[in-house]
């Protein structure tokens, strides 16, 4: 199982990148294995306002169904559309051409864009998913 | 891994959808060991399961099997069964795991009255089962009997990979395919050599989530989606489990024959869904926007390339005439009926 160690991630087992002030989001390879065979992923649209800890999507597999949170507050600018035609690259490659929605991210009071504090880093994220067994 | 019944199970070796083309085309290697293996033994034996069960064990030949089922004096399902043959005065009967110790309680204690004896011998079997159309030639050259002359639903004793076990031609995935019972300390020699023997035909280790797609897709019901106490043979339709021509009582006869006479309170109905989106387990089925069913189990399907579900509708239900759908959390989901199975192989 991968984690790479440059990105950001939440209990939700979505990652994050960050390039400038736009936010790349994804699932794990830890949640891709656990959800199995990936069949459909249900995605925000592009312009709609997404918000931190909150459902923006689903993520379809044989066997179940699961919400895809928003790891941060911000526009939807981009949705990786080949997931329509090949769903399975959520498998096959979570981190790269799996990822799911690109965010501009919302502006503090400051004018400044950044993360919230509570995205956990790759060693913290291993550890959860170590104690989730 | 995955907790099933009392057990440690796989769900996915690798991919479950590359698992079950692999049985549709090659073969596939379960580990089903948590299944109950029950053994009928004596010369009131088939007497006992004819009176225990719903089906007419004792006019089955050694050497065949018969898919039953064991039913409550109120004609609901304790569980769906497959029992074999195995002898003049020997049967083995296979129960779900999650039931194995409900089925085993209702045979000792149907079984009191007559000359038999009924051993719950799971921990004595390891059950090891190749589904799909290239398992025969796989299995053959490892097996001491000859797989040509057995047919569908037989088994027989006899040495695999060099150890005893007894070979039937059965399973649940809508495929041809052998389930083998061995000694558990045999297991794992009896599945490396399957495994390195089928390698080169096709054959895959393959999980729950792939014998449940595949079931779903051969129209097989799954005890605790499909069956349970709260309803007879007869809505999954399944009345042809219940022979009332054999000779004698059985439990669960006054309550079966009424059922058959009434007809069924509710129909069991194939659903596909023109969406990406799945119906699963427990989603309302609506006809004109009121709800008039239940979906019972619901998956992708690998071969269809669309959702399939299965789901009870009431029988009063002019099904046929109405439009339905299904409610995907909080969607009304157009659903097209379809006749089961959704999937037969060509034979």
């Amino acid at each position: 199982m991968s984690i790479p160690a440059d990105l950001h991630y939440t209990p939700e087992h979505e990652w994050v990148s960050v390039e400038g002030s736009v936010a790349t989001v994804g699932i794990t390879d830890y949640a891709a294995q656990q959800l199995g065979d990936v069949v459909y992923v249900s995605l925000p649209s592009v312009g709609a306002a997404v918000t931190g800890g909150e459902p923006c999507g689903e993520v379809e597999s044989v066997k179940s169904v699961s919400d895809l949170y928003s790891p941060v507050d911000g526009e939807v600018t981009e949705v990786n559309t080949e997931l329509d035609d090949d769903p399975s690259l959520v498998n096959a490659e979570p981190y790269t051409a799996g990822w799911m929605f690109r965010v501009q991210l919302a502006q503090d009071g400051n004018g400044d864009t950044a993360l919230p504090p509570d995205l956990l880093s790759a060693a913290e994220y291993e550890e959860l998913t170590k104690s989730a067994g | 891994m995955t907790p099933f019944a009392g057990w440690q199970m796989p769900l996915r070796y690798r991919s479950e959808t590359a698992e079950h083309q692999a049985v549709r085309h090659a073969a596939g290697l379960f580990d089903l060991s948590h299944m109950g293996e029950i053994l009928v033994n004596g010369p009131g034996a088939g007497a006992a399961l004819d009176y225990a069960l719903t089906g007419y064990l004792s006019a089955m030949p050694p050497g065949r099997a018969r898919y039953t089922m064991i039913c409550a004096a109120d004609g609901g399902v304790l569980d769906d069964l497959v029992v074999y043959r195995q002898g003049e005065q020997e049967f083995l009967v296979i129960a779900n795991a999650a039931n194995t110790a409900v089925v085993f309680g209702e045979l000792l204690s149907r079984a009191s009255g007559f000359d038999a004896v009924v051993t719950d011998a799971t921990d004595e079997y390891a059950l090891i089962a190749i589904q799909g159309p290239a398992a025969a030639g796989i299995l053959g050259p490892l097996v001491s009997m000859d797989l040509g002359a057995m047919k569908y639903y037989a088994g027989a004793f006899g040495d695999v990979a060099g150890v005893p076990a007894w070979v039937a031609r059965t399973g649940y995935t809508g495929e041809d395919g052998f389930e083998l019972f061995c000694r558990p300390a045999d297991a794992v020699g009896v599945w490396e050599a399957l495994a390195s023997a089928g390698a080169s035909a096709g054959l895959v280790p393959a999980g729950l989530a792939a014998r449940d797609t595949l079931r779903l897709e051969a129209g097989m019901p799954l005890y605790g989606n499909e069956l349970g106490p709260d309803m007879t043979p007869y809505e999954a339709g399944m009345g042809r489990v219940v022979k009332f021509d054999k000779p004698g009582d059985f439990v669960g006869r006054a309550a079966l024959l009424a059922r058959s006479l009434a007809g069924p309170r509710r129909e069991l109905v194939g659903l596909t869904l023109q969406s990406r989106r799945v119906a699963r387990h427990g989603y309302p089925v609506f006809a004109d926007g009121i709800q008039v069913g239940t979906v019972t189990s619901g998956a992708p399907s690998p071969t269809l390339g669309q959702p399939i579900a299965m789901a009870y509708l009431g029988a009063d239900l002019d099904a046929r005439a109405a439009v339905l759908t299904v409610g995907i959390r909080g969607e009304a989901v157009p659903a097209q009926l379809t006749d089961l199975p959704f999937y037969s192989r060509s034979r």
